[in-house]
């Protein structure tokens, strides 16, 4: 073995290549794969937002803002919807990125720790652990659009838009 | 009293019987090759309690009474029990420790626990601090994937190299003397070291623990003087696929030859071709359940009649990851026997 019996001297070198072997004969994930399922996955609930859109829209006539935040409302529902019904982890096992990174993702991010810690309780558990995944999302979504805000104002101030 | 061989083994010199044992499995592991060794087969994660947690704790409960049953024993004749579990402050153990009212010691070496466990039971009988003890170990998929990883509900993907925690308790009641005569009998503790080489994947346990597995085996052969052909069978806890193979390797190197007699229960536990585990079983409760399941019917029947089992574990938090440090690995032996 790689360093063997010299534990306890400098065995650095054999350390390396004991982590060069590892990264090199493990199995990797399927990249190709998986991004063509993302792509996939991924575009199907973009087109389903679309749909719903076109739906208040053109059959219920929305105004565009209106219909916008309706159709993000709408898409949360159903991520949580389905994350409570135990399908979209399931669905997620093959999409990946697919079902994480549109607005389905967030609203599963959001459900699934709120009912995995409802046993402790309603404040201490539930509501206190619900952003334990989404939490980052939040901070540097919310970070970020403040800066892009102030630069904007700063631009439009300076050049005059 | 116990005899020192070489730099990290412990040679019992009063026969120590592994007179019971009881495992008591989920749903998945149900349905994996094993499943008709396992004593209980609970129909769901919950099993009647209100969260997982306390399943586990009656998982472990269950399996000491049912071991502590089959030995034809009560529990007033158990005269210490050494516990242990994956869960912060090992409540599994500790809470269900708190019905069954024997002295208790509590234990934590990750996955490597149930091993870690049968070697302090066997030693402190050989040292005459016990007659009977039980060692018990437990870990439940719920409840590690919520401590260790994220909410079962979330949509993530796991890696190739990921494992899944196996929910499975095993209890051993091992006693001094061999009044019925028939073994099996613990007759070597190989205590292992804290390796680490430097693996930061906490998706990749197999391969950070191998390196861990490989120094105890090379101290117990160095210890003992044994080779790999001495066994009927050499197996190691939880390395996975990855682990497994990794461990074939090192061992090569080194020249010991573990291709016809070695394999690792969580490369057992699972039907790789049916049931979607990717590198394989983890946890406490693997080598816990398929030892007291599997392993110790098998000795019992004569099918196997020496056998070396390595407890592996990973000796991470998610608090050391998250900053930054690799995955410590250790690994505990113990050569069991039908012949003293």
């Amino acid at each position: 073995m790689p360093g063997g019996n010299n534990q306890n001297k400098d065995n650095s070198g054999y350390k390396k290549d004991y982590q060069d072997y590892i990264e090199k004969t493990s199995p990797k994930s399927p990249l190709f794969k998986d991004m063509i399922m993302a792509f996939l996955f991924g575009g199907a609930i973009c087109v389903i937002g679309q749909a719903f859109m076109n739906l208040y829209k053109d059959v219920l006539n929305m105004d565009a803002e209106n219909a916008k935040i309706a159709v993000s409302v709408t898409m949360v529902f159903i991520g949580a919807l389905l994350t409570g019904l135990d399908i979209y982890p399931k669905i997620a096992k093959y999409a990946g990125a697919g079902t994480i990174v549109p607005i389905t993702g967030f609203a599963n991010s959001v459900a699934s720790p709120a009912m995995e810690f409802k046993r402790e309780g309603l404040v201490l558990g539930m509501s206190a652990k619900m952003f334990v995944v989404a939490g980052p999302v939040l901070v540097y979504g919310i970070t970020s659009s403040v800066v892009v805000g102030f630069i904007y104002w700063l631009y439009k101030i300076l050049i005059g838009g | 009293m116990a005899v020192r061989l070489g730099n990290q083994t412990i040679k019992t010199e009063k026969p120590i019987t592994i007179s019971s044992t009881a495992s008591i499995v989920g749903t998945k592991e149900s349905e994996g090759p094993l499943s008709p060794y396992f004593d209980v087969h609970m129909e769901d994660a919950e099993w009647g309690e209100d969260s997982w947690e306390k399943c586990e704790s009656k998982m472990q409960r269950e399996a000491a009474k049912l071991a502590v049953q089959k030995s034809g024993y009560t529990s007033d004749d158990i005269d210490i029990i050494f516990a242990g579990d994956l869960l912060n402050q090992c409540i599994s153990s500790g809470f269900s420790a708190r019905e069954l009212r024997i002295p208790f010691y509590g234990l934590y070496g990750a996955c490597s626990t149930m091993i870690e466990g049968i070697s302090l039971a066997a030693a402190i009988i050989d040292g005459g601090g016990a007659d009977k003890a039980l060692a018990v170990a437990s870990s439940h998929f719920c409840t590690a994937e919520r401590q260790y990883r994220n909410p079962l509900e979330y949509g993530g993907q796991r890696t190739p190299t990921a494992q899944w925690t196996v929910t499975g308790a095993g209890a051993a009641v091992l006693k001094c003397g061999m009044e019925s005569g028939d073994g099996p009998y613990i007759t070597h503790i190989t205590t292992g070291k804290v390796v680490d080489f430097g693996i930061t994947d906490t998706n990749n346990m197999g391969g950070a623990m191998a390196p861990a597995a490989c120094d105890t085996l090379l101290a117990h052969f160095a210890d003992t003087g044994r080779k790999p052909e001495d066994y009927d069978l050499i197996l190691t806890g939880d390395l996975g696929k990855v682990g497994r193979e990794v461990l074939i390797n090192l061992l090569e190197t080194e020249d010991y030859d573990m291709r016809n007699n070695y394999n690792d229960t969580g490369c057992m536990m699972f039907d790789f071709d049916k049931q979607d585990v990717h590198a394989g079983g983890s946890g406490c409760g693997c080598v816990a359940a398929t030892f007291c399941g599997y392993v110790y019917k098998m000795l019992k029947e004569r099918k196997l009649n020496r056998v070396l089992i390595v407890g592996t574990g990973a000796l991470l938090s998610p608090t050391s990851s998250f900053q930054g440090e690799s995955v410590p690995g250790i690994a505990h032996a113990i050569a069991i026997s039908n012949e003293l």
